[in-house]
């Protein structure tokens, strides 16, 4: 099977397809949250470049590769030229497995709209994800600088503590579609998104992404006024680029993960199942057979791009939290509260499987936002708490 | 105060911010689109004339004694009848301001007994060099009236003799 050269051929060209819809929503993602955030805060934003500001990315590209790259002299010249790179790779490999549509027949042969079908898709993602922090660690421990230090050191404990929680959310859906391979969790979600079965799992997971992808309000690594940039504080020219991209990436990657685990990947919204919106369709026209396969990319790209302004929405909204907060946050309320959602989908699950009951499937989301609640109730417990005790 | 607050007040957060989006924004397209600046705004200098088009200048240099950057140079000639510049007896034959010291404080403007030397509204100062931020009489200058008020000009002999004219208390 590997000689066969039109596989390569495929893959290839699948791959190229991959890293450029990578690079330009890197591009055009730095756009787009510029544009926004100016709206939010009553400006215009980046209007001049092109129609509407559109070829500001190019200008920035530009400006960048002809700044002077510094390295300091007291710098590891060997990590410090190789940490963008670690930082930047994983970003990019890890869209390998998400599916972007259903499959479409060329030249007698049927192409998926995937890379890596691998069958433990979720499991990939996961080590992907966690490998991308050792680019963040070498960069702030190379650069020889206690802010980029303290910034890495951040970045690592903040992964380690969230990643707990992203994965207790990922085992929530695997649950749900009895599957580790997306296709299949996508493919589970053609009726019903899990997000309407699991609301609270989907909010978990999202909070979760945030602080891996440090974003606002988990942004710590890179908090300005504490570390002027964190991590990436000696980093110019190209090499800040290459971070920059990253972290952009990362957040167009992983929103593609959360629409595909719990917003029904690349399939349409679950009332347009049976129409003519449904990626399943098939057109028959005379004897040609075209199925809806184009609507699959359409679908994933809407729903990233919603994703991706409710991360831009709480960047504007929220300030950054304190770093002890942070990993209270994460390891008394979200660890315990995705441990108790997994429990509750896994045991909703195997209870409507056994007595054959669509009830206690449907005590999943009830149950799961009662824990929500109660979780609320509880941090309005423990801060009136405090705020007794300061008075 | 409510169980929920925690989760509700996040929520309003995320609210009030939204409701900004649907706002007009407030920026200024500006190269194209310009600001009118305030009454009393002090923008580059002007030089001022009379309504008959002789200079208000008179090269007293009280506004270079007044200026605390330093900035202004003043040289006085002597007018004549035959080529009068201003009422009285001396005009500024050399006025320059070297727009690089100037802080646009507006001092030279009190200084002034005539009204001679007036901050206008113009803000958009930029040079390539220092030598072009020394900005001469002839820029500063505001333009005639009228064509044929030139200066300097032939006047009859014993009309502007009086070199401060009569002046009310300055409006604004």
């Amino acid at each position: 099977m590997l000689s066969d050269w039109t596989l390569w051929l495929e893959w290839f060209i699948k791959s190229v397809i991959v890293i450029l819809a990578l690079l330009t929503g890197f591009a055009y993602l730095t756009w787009y949250e510029r544009r926004a955030l100016a709206r939010i805060q009553a400006r215009i934003g980046p209007n001049r470049a092109g129609p509407q500001g559109l070829l500001q990315p190019i200008a920035d590209a530009v400006k960048l590769i002809f700044k002077e790259e510094l390295t300091p002299a007291k710098a590891d010249k060997v990590l410090f030229f190789w940490a963008p790179v670690v930082t930047m790779v994983p970003s990019i490999i890890l869209a390998a497995v998400i599916p972007w549509g259903t499959s479409f027949t060329m030249f007698g042969r049927e192409i998926q709209l995937h890379l890596a079908d691998i069958n433990v898709g979720v499991l990939y993602v996961m080590s992907i994800a966690s490998i991308a922090v050792y680019g963040i660690v070498l960069a702030g421990w190379s650069s020889n600088n206690k802010y980029a230090m303290l910034g890495g050191l951040r970045s690592s404990a903040q992964m380690i503590s969230y990643e707990l929680t992203l994965g207790l959310s990922f085992v929530t859906s695997i649950i749900l579609a009895n599957s580790m391979r997306l296709r299949d969790i996508v493919d589970a979600q053609a009726g019903m998104w899990f997000a309407v079965v699991q609301p609270v799992g989907a909010l978990i997971f999202w909070i979760a992404t945030l602080a891996e992808v440090n974003r606002a309000p988990f942004d710590m690594p890179e908090a300005e006024q504490e570390l002027t940039a964190g991590y990436h504080s000696e980093y110019s020219g190209m090499k800040f680029a290459l971070f920059f991209m990253a972290e952009y990436q990362k957040m167009i990657v992983i929103c593609m993960i959360a629409a595909t685990l719990y917003f029904g990947g690349y399939r349409e919204f679950g009332f347009l199942k049976d129409t003519i919106f449904s990626v399943d369709y098939t057109w028959a026209l005379g004897s040609w057979q075209i199925t809806n396969w184009f609507l699959g990319p359409i679908y994933l790209f809407l729903k990233v791009v919603v994703l991706l302004f409710g991360m831009i929405w709480v960047r504007a909204s929220w300030p950054r939290v304190r770093y002890d907060r942070l990993m209270a946050f994460g390891w008394k309320i979200l660890l315990p509260l995705s441990l108790a959602i997994a429990f509750i989908t896994a045991a909703g699950i195997l209870l409507s499987d056994l007595y054959d009951n669509r009830l206690y499937f449907w005590a999943i989301p009830v149950l799961s936002i009662l824990a929500g609640l109660f979780t609320v109730a509880m941090i309005y417990r423990e801060l009136r708490r405090k705020a007794y005790e300061r008075a | 105060m409510s169980v929920l607050d925690p989760f509700v007040e996040l929520l309003r957060g995320l609210g009030t911010t939204f409701k900004m989006m649907l706002e007009k924004p407030v920026t200024y397209q500006y190269p194209e689109q310009k600001r009118e600046v305030r009454p009393r705004f002090r923008g580059r200098h002007v030089l001022k004339r009379y309504e008959d088009g002789l200079e208000k200048c008179i090269g007293c240099s009280l506004c270079a004694a007044a200026c605390p950057a330093d900035a202004i140079f003043v040289e006085a000639s002597e007018n004549t009848d035959e080529k009068r510049f201003s009422p009285g007896e001396r005009y500024a034959s050399t006025y320059e301001i070297n727009m690089l010291r100037c802080i646009y404080c507006g001092y030279c403007e009190d200084a002034c007994p005539t009204e001679a030397i007036v901050l206008g509204d113009n803000y958009e100062l930029s040079f390539y060099d220092r030598r072009s931020a020394i900005y001469t009489k002839e820029s500063l200058l505001e333009p005639v009236p009228t064509v044929d008020m030139t200066t300097p000009r032939k006047v009859e002999a014993g009309v502007f003799t009086r070199s401060v004219p009569e002046m009310k208390d300055p409006q604004d």
